[in-house]
């Protein structure tokens, strides 16, 4: 899918930088076998801002896809998990996506402390069942890393592991906090890793686990994937398996040796975070959830940085190229590729530049700098 | 040039020195060493060789230690398992010289493939309550990486969360694996954690956590760690999220130079082995397991046997780690000079092993070092 997508795209230049700005590259019968919500051509999508900087990037967004005109109508809803008032208007917002079935979504802050309510970013991975997180690591032309040749892409289990919620104190001083590992779902993220190998035209999928210890657990999602990996043989699809520890000292020292990763929940957090920050930071790697019914795109690395909140300082990228992606999954390519190149191009520009990868520029200049290069 | 290079390296090994920016000392009321010297002046230290390239890099080590005049005196054990009662265990021999020792270092183990075996660092893990496992990283001149400037400290909790072995099959494919966090765990390795910073003249303990996911386990690791950095006025304390931490030290790794982290077991074994990536990988990483009854300073990488007795291994991970060990013990003196002549030499470059892209061998590389202990 993605590399039709760009064999249609008129810039030659985009041959060279695909990965970034590719559709999920889901079987896209299978993500949307109930299709997204159109009336006259309109798709109506769920957009939830987020905290900390998500209202910014989200503008920028809009501003954008008003921009090519794109057949796109918002509902959005202003979501803040910085308090556990926004319950309600939270279940709105879920309403919302099982509606549309589509959505773009900013991060929700959770609190720490243990009052607090709990994630609803995760809650809304396990209500809407959005299984595979997709998150795209690649080097960007004219924006050096301490890496170059930076290239894979990153399938996290999404609903069940270390997220499941389940704690409880078994006596004061002495809790106990449950991973739950199923066959069914480590089946279907190892498939899905496949299918998106395959799609995608990519080599080799490599399982990250911690099988040593977690014998049983890990056990069972290396198991299966050894499984799907035998069934997946004809394709020519290579495999291996590394523990995590290792994973992590090879990302940092040579990470081209990666191509697709799958792995449970909580290792995708690691995994994800280090892949960014090869590439150059949360600021520009998109990712998106999908599952059966429903697809919610939303930063490859979910960070509410309410640090600079509010400031015009955020890197709008990672969100406009998580967009980009969404427009693929609705078979708006053409709109997608116009954005994607253009924001690429600003970036391979160098002169508008934000403050995380190396500039002056805030999100306004940079947006206006992308929409400057549309076609 | 050659020389103002030797100049140059030996004047920045002195300064680091006395920044202690490169201190492995540990010294912490709850595992402080208590150890005696012996009649003949010096301290017993068991020493495990281990596998593979194990006995090749101890006997690198212990060349070293009598060139320096260290006051060490190395009883040798083997731990290689017997069965006992239809298990299989460490000899007793082994265990009583640890534990009249108190102090141990231990070259690689390979671990036994196939069922029934549990694995040997896991069985003196809980012999000997080694519930802090330390894990500095460096840069060392001399070998490139994509990455300067990395100086780390880690301090992974060691005997529960994630690797507590709790797990269960509930009904057909469906798994629970139990992460268990105590208090008096959290408190213990958090304690340690302080001292360990007011020792080595690090300002910060940062605790690495997952607490807005699981607000039970992980909070309590928070909690206790809160209520340790009050007996620590001078140490500033603060709290980063697992996801934020790989991220910024893998962007950048400079500003955790003046901290030291502190985290749960899993997330430690993983940030631990991240930093080394940082600095070229686990043969130039030392650690520490620092316990109640004993601590055991070892080289965590493999056993490599496909090198072994060859001559070609690489001793500084059990060299750097031997070092922690010496100031674990407070002879610091000692643990400097053998350090400077060490990263002297690799800086140098003419006399590095293979791994480190040079010709040397074990022997070779062992020599140069001790030839530059009489310059430092």
């Amino acid at each position: 899918m993605l590399r039709n997508a760009i064999a249609q795209a008129a810039k030659p230049a985009l041959r060279a930088r695909t990965a970034t700005t590719l559709s999920a590259g889901f079987p896209k019968a299978t993500a949307a076998s109930l299709p997204a919500k159109q009336y006259g051509g309109v798709y109506t999508v769920t957009l939830i801002p987020g905290d900390g900087i998500g209202q910014e990037i989200t503008d920028s967004v809009k501003e954008i896809f008003e921009h090519v005109n794109a057949p796109i109508e918002w509902e959005q809803y202003n979501v803040s998990g910085m308090s556990s008032d926004g319950e309600q208007l939270f279940k709105q917002a879920l309403e919302s996506l099982k509606r549309n079935r589509v959505g773009l979504k900013g991060i929700l802050f959770t609190p720490i402390s243990q009052t607090g309510h709990v994630s609803w970013n995760v809650a809304m991975r396990q209500q809407l069942d959005i299984y595979a997180s997709v998150v795209l690591c690649k080097s960007l032309p004219g924006f050096p890393t301490r890496h170059s040749n930076v290239d894979f892409a990153i399938i996290r289990e999404n609903t069940e592991g270390e997220y499941s919620g389940l704690e409880h104190q078994s006596y004061p001083g002495v809790v106990e906090s449950l991973k739950v590992s199923t066959r069914a779902k480590s089946e279907r993220i190892c498939r899905f890793a496949f299918d998106f190998a395959l799609k995608n035209n990519r080599k080799k999928v490599t399982c990250v686990h911690k099988a040593n210890i977690m014998k049983l657990g890990d056990g069972l999602f290396l198991n299966t994937f050894r499984r799907i990996a035998e069934e997946y043989k004809s394709t020519g699809i290579q495999y291996n398996d590394m523990i995590v520890d290792n994973t992590s000292m090879q990302l940092v020292a040579r990470p081209g040796q990666f191509d697709v990763m799958v792995m449970p929940n909580l290792y995708g957090a690691i995994v994800s975070n280090i892949g960014a920050a090869l590439v150059g930071g949360p600021g520009i790697v998109p990712g998106c959830n999908v599952g059966r019914e429903y697809a919610l795109f939303e930063p490859g690395c979910r960070h509410v940085a309410k640090d600079i909140m509010g400031t015009n300082r955020a890197n709008p990228a990672a969100m406009i190229l998580s967009a980009t992606m969404m427009l693929r999954h609705l078979g708006l390519d053409h709109l997608a590729n116009n954005i994607a190149s253009a924001t690429f191009d600003v970036i391979n520009g160098g002169k508008v530049r934000t403050a995380d990868m190396g500039g002056s520029a805030n999100t306004s200049e940079f947006t206006d700098a992308v929409i400057k290069n549309l076609s | 040039m050659f020389a103002a290079r030797n100049v140059q390296s030996i004047a920045r090994g002195a300064s680091r020195g006395s920044q202690s920016l490169r201190g492995y000392a540990s010294a912490a009321p709850t595992a402080a060493f208590a150890g005696q010297k012996g009649p003949n002046g010096k301290y017993t230290v068991t020493l495990i060789p281990g596998d593979g390239i194990g006995p090749e890099i101890s006997q690198s080590v212990k060349d070293i230690y009598s060139a320096a005049g260290a006051p060490i005196q190395w009883e040798e054990v083997d731990v290689t398992p017997i069965l006992k009662n239809g298990k299989t265990a460490i000899p007793d021999a082994a265990i009583a010289s640890v534990r009249k020792n108190t102090v141990a270092l231990k070259g690689p183990l390979a671990t036994p493939i196939g069922k029934g075996h549990v694995s040997l660092n896991l069985t003196l893990r809980r012999t000997f309550n080694l519930f802090a496992n330390v894990r500095p990283c460096a840069s060392i001149q001399g070998y490139k990486t994509p990455y300067d400037n990395v100086d780390t400290v880690l301090i992974r909790e060691n005997t529960e969360g994630e690797y507590s072995g709790i797990e269960h099959e509930i009904v057909d494919g469906v798994v629970q694996s139990i992460k268990l966090i105590t208090w008096d765990a959290s408190e213990r390795v958090a304690k340690y954690a302080f001292h360990y910073a007011q020792a080595n003249g690090r300002k910060r303990v940062t605790a690495v956590h997952k607490a807005n996911i699981m607000k039970m386990s992980d909070g309590m690791f928070l909690s206790a760690c809160r209520q340790v950095a009050k007996d620590f006025p001078g140490i500033q304390y603060d709290e980063d999220l697992l996801d934020r931490a790989c991220l910024q030290i893998t962007q950048n790794p400079a500003p955790y130079a003046d901290r030291v982290m502190v985290m749960p077991n899993l997330y430690g074994d993983i940030l631990s082995d991240m930093c080394a990536g940082l600095i070229g990988g686990l043969g130039l990483t030392p650690s520490g397991n620092i316990g109640r009854d004993a601590s055991i300073f070892e080289a965590v990488h493999g056993s490599a046997p496909d090198i072994a007795g060859k001559g070609l291994a690489n001793p500084t991970a059990l060299l750097l780690s031997s070092l922690m060990m010496l100031r674990h013990m407070n002879l610091n003196e000692y643990a400097d000079r053998i350090e400077k002549a060490t990263l002297g030499t690799i800086a140098e470059g003419k006399t590095i092993t293979g791994d480190l892209g040079g010709k040397a061998s074990t022997k070779e590389y062992t020599d140069a070092i001790v030839k530059r202990l009489s310059k430092v």
